[in-house]
């Protein structure tokens, strides 16, 4: 490893990208053939709470028509004040999330002061461009990235599309083969103003309802005991939703349902 | 035809060095001392442009002497550190690698080049509590010909830096709290001043490598924290 590169900016990204080429996932030479094979990360959502934002996903990772793994975490803390929850891919969604905590570390460390939370989305949009060769054989990362904005002093999200498009939502979105269901589920359950239990359960009662609609979305396993993970973030940074509690606000949906209930 | 001067190459060392040592002599300096609850830099420095910065999880970077050569040095060190974490894990980033590299650099421009780095660096890295091997802290002294030492307890670096030694030589014991060292350090960058007044704590620069911290322990303190450590 050379001590002293070519690179003078203050992007790991571009610093990889000049002087450590051979680090960066270099996934444009793979053939459809490939995509079957390849773990893919299902569904993932994001909504806006409190002051906050709400990030969650399932832990089921597919390949074709075979579970590849049963608790694969799709939801990664980027920075103190910002989630990033991948769907697609997941080998270069996992890469991608990785760098981008690294950038935002990096960057915060050279300039002597960290990014703005918009900043931070777009250079997430940058990366998802650069890796556009690769998205057009199959090989698509579509992540969604919220945080609390501290300047602004509330949640914000976006959403992507494979050639690094970025999209700020105000509500709430879910990417993933199941994630129009869980936008179904959050259309209903979401609302402005909901406290941290409310949520939590509204993210769960949406995974749920992704899970029973597409074969390929995980939900909650009570007999493996393997749950979603559920992030929030909010002027006070993260916490995490405990499997406790994740547990105790899926066996009540299911009562509503054994008892003939909706979700 | 002119012949060209011959000049040994004893000579040629002797004026870099002399021409090294006069940079930095002009500078302030800055101290680097362990403490109960991990390392704690002390810089005299009035302005916004820091002369200790954070490396990486458990390592930080001090220099002294001309601001763009050691801001630049501390750039090459974060690169490093990020590449090297990115590309194996966050352990497997050592104080002393960085150390190591940076005394081959340094080495190496004092030899080939005309003009020598005019600075001095410390690499601090604080022990983890979670590692048999990593439980110790290391403090490594860097100076402008590649010179490297390592030292145990304290560490000084920068103009009138016997002076500010030997307050510390006197006054430093193992295991001190945090606050006590802190009034050490200010004592010891005192003693390095022309004037007789203590420094004030706007003109101090003061981080902690903080064990109890998870993760990156580097912080910088805010002139109000570094008031009340100092008050404490």
């Amino acid at each position: 490893m050379p001590f002293r590169g070519l690179y003078q900016g203050s992007s790991f990204f571009e610093l990889l990208q000049t002087d450590q080429r051979h680090l960066l996932p270099d996934l444009s030479a793979w053939g459809e053939s490939a995509v079957a094979m390849v773990p893919h990360g299902t569904t993932v959502l994001a909504f806006r709470c409190g002051d906050g934002v709400l990030v969650a996903g399932d832990r089921l990772a597919t390949a074709g028509h075979s579970v590849a793994s049963r608790d694969v975490v799709k939801v990664f803390e980027t920075d103190p004040y910002s989630v990033m929850a991948i769907s697609g891919a997941a080998g270069p969604c996992i890469e991608m999330a990785r760098i981008l905590s690294v950038e935002l570390e990096h960057y915060e460390k050279i300039e002597g002061e960290g990014l703005e939370l918009e900043g931070k989305a777009n250079k997430l949009s940058q990366m998802i461009r650069a890796n556009l060769p690769a998205a057009m054989q199959g090989l698509a990362v579509v992540p969604l990235f919220a945080g609390f904005d501290t300047r602004r002093k509330k949640g914000r999200l976006w959403k992507f599309d494979i050639t690094g498009g970025r999209y700020e939502e105000s509500e709430f979105d879910a990417t993933g083969s199941g994630g129009l269901y869980a936008r179904e589920s959050l259309k209903h359950g979401w609302a402005a103003d909901l406290d941290r239990a409310t949520a939590i359960r509204t993210a769960v009662a949406a995974l749920t309802a992704a899970a029973d609609e597409d074969r390929a979305t995980g939900g909650v396993d009570l007999e493996r005991g393997i749950y979603p993970i559920i992030k929030l973030c909010t002027s006070s940074g993260h916490s995490d939703a405990s499997e406790g509690e994740i547990a105790a606000v899926y066996r009540s949906i299911l009562e509503a349902r054994s008892a003939g209930g909706n979700l | 035809m002119s012949m060209p001067f011959y000049v040994s190459p004893e000579q040629v060392m002797a004026d870099k060095a002399e021409f090294a040592r006069k940079g930095i002599a002009r500078g302030k300096s800055i101290v680097a001392l362990e403490h109960q609850g991990g390392v704690l830099m002390m810089a005299e420095n009035a302005t916004s442009l820091s002369k200790v910065g954070e490396i990486y999880d458990r390592i930080a970077f001090c220099g002294v002497g001309k601001f763009s050569e050691f801001d630049q040095l501390r750039k090459i060190g974060v690169r490093f550190a990020d590449t090297k974490g990115y590309a194996y894990s966050r352990e497997d980033v050592a104080g002393k690698a960085l150390a190591n590299s940076y005394s081959q650099v340094m080495g190496e421009v004092f030899t080939r080049e005309n003009k020598p780095l005019e600075v001095e660096l410390i690499v601090a890295e604080v022990g983890d509590d979670r590692y048999e091997d990593h439980k110790n802290n290391s403090l490594y002294r860097i100076k402008y010909d590649g010179f490297i030492s390592d030292h145990s307890g304290f560490c000084a670096i920068g103009g009138n830096v016997e002076d500010v030694e030997s307050v510390l030589r006197n006054d430093y014991r193992e295991g001190m709290p945090a606050g006590e060292t802190a009034k050490l350090a200010r004592r010891a960058l005192t003693a390095g001043t022309e004037g007789s007044s203590e420094l004030g704590s706007d003109s101090l620069e003061v981080c902690l490598l903080d064990r109890a911290r998870t993760g990156r322990k580097f912080c910088r303190l805010s002139s109000d924290e570094v008031q009340s450590i100092l008050d404490s």
